[in-house]
């Protein structure tokens, strides 16, 4: 919170507790054909009005969506629509796209994440990211966790670094597979470790935040059973925001469900409602399986 | 197979079906004589390809390979210690105790005439060598030694074979009378050949039998040396800058189109610059490696910049997204992940790119790297030849044992060039994609 505080203080904005801002019922002209949740939860993230352009091509129009604290958030639709490109937003991974830009905010605790006294490094050390294809670094598998806690001086000695290490193994089942062979190749694992390697080296940074883009799509039904009780586990601490084509994987491990098409943000809400009770007629067919 | 058919008789509609049948097969063959025909095209043109390197090397051996041996001329040399002070031993008249030794293996020759032509079977340096000799170990004055000196090259030419003893004089470097004392001094043993070691020890010379390479072997080292420490982080840094950094807009790409073109540029072109500019404008001195090196690394960056922009590209983006995702910085992502995984790849570009610069002679040429000069060059800035600008040398020199020590240079140049290709395709082989 520190950081995003000290950047609240040079914006000049006064902002409480995360607790305080609360998800209100929506307006219908910010969030369209939204089903109002009726218990108030926390929000850690909003996005207002936000479109996001490739070159020329918009690939997102006008979304507007909070993301509540330490809960799962899933985003569904058909590939193409603008998931990943939204969630990549979160933490401004979009900059690193040549020719992509964007409008509208991204509030994280309150502040613009796109503000221009915003520190990137620090902001995406805040907003972890686990990707679709598991990308461990072709380094040691301690190497892999220590090298954000590195990079940022988390760990002033050898031992806090261990210490992080053996943690963020732990944390994600990791510990008791590998503890003999700290020091392999990340990439000697297998899809599924290797994944549970890429969300322990996320949470080794400790972020408040971390976002999953297609986690287990490559992975097979064990390996996503054990990332989706991980999912589970690190909720309690977490803020997790998880991009899925799998409904199923959706309606297992969300607690809210934002369902996307043609770039635009059809509906969102509570899983359960979105999955048994959807509003618009696009999300009754996606989740029915006449499209995707 | 048989519904194949069907489908493509019913295809052509019209044809009776048993026509279809023998249009298929025709085109079928026609194929098949096609596709011979082009492997054989490409077969040839290897067979050809090879044909001409087997003939350039072997060609090059054959007339090579005698350069490696050198013959030798055993002497009974008299020090004695009055006429040698040792105090100050390489004041000493060494010319007087070689002749004597030289000349008392023939007593009958007298005239000066004929025992300068004695003198002329062994190099014109052997007094020199005889001098720094003793300087070397004074303890041999007062004593007499059995030393080998080094033969002329018409001596050599001759007990190598290299000169046909049937042919008439008037048609042969060496003389009747030559040869009559050669067959004496080979009759008392005194003649031997050995590897010719100098050839690999010893700088320029007027003399083919003691001219050897190492001056120019140095002068490519230190011109290389100051090649790749100017072009290595300089290319380095603009294929990060330019994959990494660099927006994309009309001036990158201007300047990606320029650096292709620069590793086009002719050579010489690069010789003209390095002349009017290091020389002429800056004023640094002429043949230095340090020059022929600034010259060579303007050749040698785009070659550099182009194989480490192709290494840098070769790093999957998942690994930068790895990194900016637990929010590294730019410039962390790019020293951390990047360039070491880039590096076997930046490091094969700039070895070929080094073995391009240790081959380039022209612009040599222009800044004065092919200056006659009997020393190894001491530092970068000592005047210098280099293996190309030494072979350029030779070639263009009259003596007959320079015919065989070009061909010799050239064997030596391309068995550096081999090395460091080889060194080249090892590391790509070793560290060819590890994620
Ligand atoms: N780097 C990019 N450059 C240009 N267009 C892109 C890029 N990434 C995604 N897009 C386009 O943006 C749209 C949304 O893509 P994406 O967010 O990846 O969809 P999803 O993750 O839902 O499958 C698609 O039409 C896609 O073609
Ligand atoms: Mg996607």
């Amino acid at each position: 919170m520190t950081f995003l505080e000290g950047q609240a203080e040079r914006q000049g904005i006064a902002i409480g507790a995360s607790g305080d801002t609360r998800v209100r019922s929506a307006s219908p002209a910010a969030h369209p054909a939204t089903v109002a949740t009726s218990e108030e939860t926390p929000i850690k993230m909003t996005a207002r009005k936000l479109s996001v352009f490739y070159g020329e091509k918009q690939a997102l129009f006008d979304v507007s969506l909070d993301i509540p604290d330490r809960q799962i958030m899933a985003f569904i639709g058909p590939s193409g629509c603008g998931k990943s490109t939204f969630l990549r937003s979160l933490n401004r991974m979009n900059d690193t796209i040549a020719g992509c830009t964007m409008t509208g905010e991204v509030m994280v605790d309150g502040i613009n994440i796109y503000d221009r006294v915003v520190d990137v490094v620090e902001l995406r050390r805040r907003i972890g990211m686990v990707f679709q294809k598991p990308n461990p670094f072709p380094k040691s598998i301690y190497d892999n966790v220590a090298y954000g806690p590195r990079i940022h001086g988390l760990a002033s000695s050898k031992e806090e670094l261990d210490e992080i290490v053996q943690t963020c193994l732990a944390r994600t089942g990791l510990l008791d597979e590998v503890s003999t062979r700290l020091h392999e190749p990340g990439t000697s694992l297998s899809g599924g470790q290797q994944q549970r390697l890429c969300i322990a080296r996320a949470i080794a940074v400790s972020p408040d935040i971390i976002l999953m883009d297609e986690p287990c799509s490559a992975l097979d039904p064990i390996a996503t059973a054990r990332v989706e009780e991980l999912m589970q586990e690190l909720q309690k601490n977490y803020t997790i925001v998880i991009v899925t084509h799998n409904m199923q994987q959706a309606a297992r491990v969300s607690q809210r469900t934002a369902f996307f098409h043609l770039g635009t943000l059809v509906e969102w809400g509570m899983t359960e409602q979105i999955f048994t009770s959807p509003v618009d007629d696009r999300t009754q067919g996606y989740i029915t399986g006449r499209y995707g | 197979m048989s519904s194949l058919d069907q489908s493509l008789k019913v295809s052509g509609p019209g044809a009776a079906p048993d026509d279809a049948a023998a249009q298929r097969d025709r085109r079928s063959r026609r194929r098949k004589t096609a596709n011979l025909r082009f492997k054989l095209y490409g077969l040839a043109a290897i067979v050809f390809a090879v044909g001409m390197l087997a003939t350039l090397v072997v060609s090059l051996i054959m007339t090579g390979y005698p350069a490696f041996t050198q013959t030798m001329v055993r002497l009974d040399i008299e020090l004695p210690a009055s006429e040698i002070d040792a105090a100050a031993p390489s004041d000493a008249n060494y010319g007087k105790f070689f002749r004597d030794a030289l000349y008392g293996l023939f007593p009958e020759v007298k005239s000066p005439p004929q025992r300068r032509n004695i003198a002329r079977l062994v190099t014109q340096d052997a007094e020199y060598m005889l001098r720094d000799t003793v300087v070397a170990y004074p303890s041999m004055i007062g004593k007499t030694h059995s030393i080998e000196f080094t033969a002329s090259d018409i001596l050599n030419q001759l007990h190598i074979g290299a000169i046909d003893r049937e042919l008439p004089s008037d048609r042969r470097s060496i003389s009747d009378a030559q040869i009559a004392w050669y067959d004496k001094l080979v009759a008392q043993g005194r003649i031997r050949a050995v590897f010719n070691t100098a050839l690999f020890t010893e700088a320029d010379s007027r003399h083919p039998e003691i001219a050897g390479l190492w001056g120019a072997i140095t002068g490519s080292f230190y011109a290389l040396m100051v090649c790749f420490i100017l072009s290595f982080p300089m290319g380095i840094a603009a294929a990060v800058y330019l994959e990494e950094f660099a927006p994309k807009n009309r001036w990158t790409d201007l300047i990606e189109i320029n650096i292709n073109n620069l590793a086009a540029v002719p050579s010489i072109v690069f010789g003209l610059l390095g002349l009017a500019v290091f020389l002429n404008f800056f004023g640094l001195p002429r043949s230095a490696p340090l020059v022929g090196g600034m010259v060579l690394a303007l050749m040698t960056l785009p070659t550099i910049i182009i194989a480490g922009r192709a290494a840098i590209k070769a790093v999957p983006p998942s690994i930068r997204d790895a990194a900016l995702g637990v929010g590294a910085s730019a410039q962390q992502v790019a020293w951390h992940h990047t360039l070491p995984l880039a590096m076997p790849g930046i490091l094969t570009g700039t070895i070929i790119g080094l073995a391009q610069a240790l081959g380039e002679t022209a612009p040599l040429l222009l800044i004065g790297m092919n200056a006659f000069i009997t020393q190894q060059p001491g530092g970068i800035l000592e005047p210098a030849t280099a293996l190309p600008t030494q072979i350029y040398i030779w070639a263009d020199s009259p003596e007959r044992g320079f015919v065989s020590r070009t061909s010799a240079a050239i064997l030596v140049l391309l068995g550096f060039l081999v090395l460091m290709n080889g060194v080249a395709v090892w590391m790509r082989k070793r560290f060819e994609r590890r994620w």
